[in-house]
């Protein structure tokens, strides 16, 4: 039966794990391996590490940390940002990730999407879409933006189209970050996730606002995901993985026990 | 030496990892000769069955695996390096297996989201004995959690034929099967965390008690 991933996801910047708020502000949380290791000991079901450096270096870096990771970590580990190319698809991979995340350049060139399928198999692309709602951040009228560049850019590209067009390129699975709710601790933008949920035949990975418990249950029950990723509740030990999952598990949500 | 057969599919250090982190002497091998000085065979697989039955042919390594396993040195098929033990699949009607296993390989039932790419609990198949799940006759362990990401799988004749281990996704999946020297699993061991890495270990002590030819 289907069971329900908890994710803890380690935003790296220069080599150090870091988190904001809405994408900005951000905050120390610590060196990756150090994190991963914690993580995989509490329990985490699999791990995502998106790179946020900015500088042109970055690439290097970031194939050095998931290597020097993998060494340890025995759980599917997946690794986004700045993959431009199949050949840094193909060096992340090397380094070994399980599966790796693109953004920003297959907006620019959607093929990228197919390139890495074709090569690699579907089961390896994750596509992370950030959606941003437009119009009254209440209302779900005027649907949702993709944005690129870790929010920077706005695209024009409605997500729901997005979406169905990424998974007919061959993505195995999407990540989606609510960019209104990143770093609130809000809650999961529900009617988003929902929306992608009942549209796509892939794995669906919710992120973006996740703060209590309850959070966490939304995410499965009404939301519909495979996964539900957290950063800061998970990085400042406000909750623990295991909590979480006994708490899904009292509420009848299938998942992996800790231990 | 466990020789763990690199053909050309991709990235299979984290078997080697995973072999290595839990004693065993493991080595990525692209050479038939080191598959006959070896004292276990791992076979992993990720993608599609046809570009791994092609790229296992075209290698030259097919003939080194099949002859190790008839001389009954210990064997761990992974994932797709499972499912080509098996006749052939419907993900390819052009290309055969292995034919060690008597089946084919089908696609998972087709309402449940594809690839099943979760963990799942593995069941224990009543009445069999696993040296691999450290299971007796008739012992029933709850709590073996394993990673799988896979849209088919193989359907043994008879059926269940020497399956030790389902899971439920969409109904029974075939999680691990068990013959004499030859261990594989659908799910992944190199990513199922603790509980992997001591099917794993189990698979390191079995090639250090037995040895190759």
């Amino acid at each position: 039966m289907k069971s329900v991933r908890i994710i803890p996801c380690l935003d790296v910047d220069a080599g150090r794990v870091k988190k904001g708020v809405r994408f900005v502000d951000l905050v120390d949380e610590g060196d990756p391996i150090e994190l991963s290791l914690r993580y995989d000991a509490e329990g985490a079901d699999e791990l995502v590490f998106l790179d946020i450096t900015a500088s042109s270096d970055r690439r290097a870096t970031m194939v050095d940390v998931v290597a020097r990771a993998a060494d340890q970590l025995f759980i599917p580990l997946t690794v986004g940002g700045g993959v431009r190319t199949l050949d840094d698809a193909k060096a992340l991979l090397r380094a070994g990730a399980d599966k790796v995340a693109v953004n920003t350049a297959a907006i620019a060139r959607p093929q990228l999407i197919s390139e890495i399928a074709d090569q690699l198999g579907s089961q390896c692309v994750v596509v992370a879409v950030d959606a941003k709602r437009q119009g009254s951040v209440n209302s779900q009228d005027g649907g949702w933006e993709v944005y690129t560049h870790g929010g920077r850019t706005a695209t024009g590209i409605d997500v729901l189209q997005w979406v169905d067009r990424v998974v007919q390129l061959g993505a195995g699975e999407l990540l989606v970050t609510s960019m209104d709710r990143d770093g609130t601790k809000d809650g999961f933008d529900l009617e988003l996730i929902g929306e992608i949920t009942s549209r796509v035949p892939v794995p669906v990975i919710a992120s973006g606002g996740v703060g209590t418990l309850e959070h966490f249950a939304e995410g499965a029950l009404k939301g519909g995901a495979d996964g539900l990723l957290a950063a800061s509740v998970f990085h400042r030990r406000e909750l623990s993985i295991e909590s979480v999952k006994e708490y899904l598990s009292s509420r009848g949500i299938n998942v992996r026990p800790v231990g | 030496m466990i020789a763990v057969v690199d053909y050309g599919i991709g990235n299979l250090r984290s078997a080697e990892k995973a072999l290595i982190k839990v004693g065993g002497d493991a080595r990525l091998v692209t050479d038939p000769g080191e598959i006959e000085i070896a004292d276990g065979v791992v076979l992993p697989g990720v993608g599609a069955f046809g570009g791994c039955a092609r790229a296992l042919r075209d290698s030259g390594m097919e003939g080194a695996v099949r002859s190790a396993i008839d001389a009954g040195v210990p064997f761990f098929g992974i994932c797709v390096g499972f499912q080509l033990l098996y006749e052939g699949s419907d993900e390819d009607d052009n290309i055969n297996g292995l034919g060690l296993l008597s089946g084919r390989v089908a696609k998972l039932d087709e309402s449940m989201k594809l690839p099943q790419m979760q963990w799942n609990e593995l069941m224990a198949v009543s009445g069999r004995n696993s040296e691999m799940l450290d299971l007796q006759s008739g012992s029933d362990r709850k709590g073996m959690w394993a990673y799988f990401v896979h849209s088919y799988a193989p359907v043994p004749v008879p059926y269940l034929d020497n399956v030790v281990a389902t899971c439920d996704y969409g109904g029974m999946v075939v999680a691990a099967v068990e013959r004499d020297n030859i261990w594989a699993t659908q799910f992944h061991p190199e990513k199922s965390g603790a509980f992997g890495l001591t099917v794993l270990s189990r698979f390191v002590k079995k090639c250090h008690r037995i040895g190759g030819r």
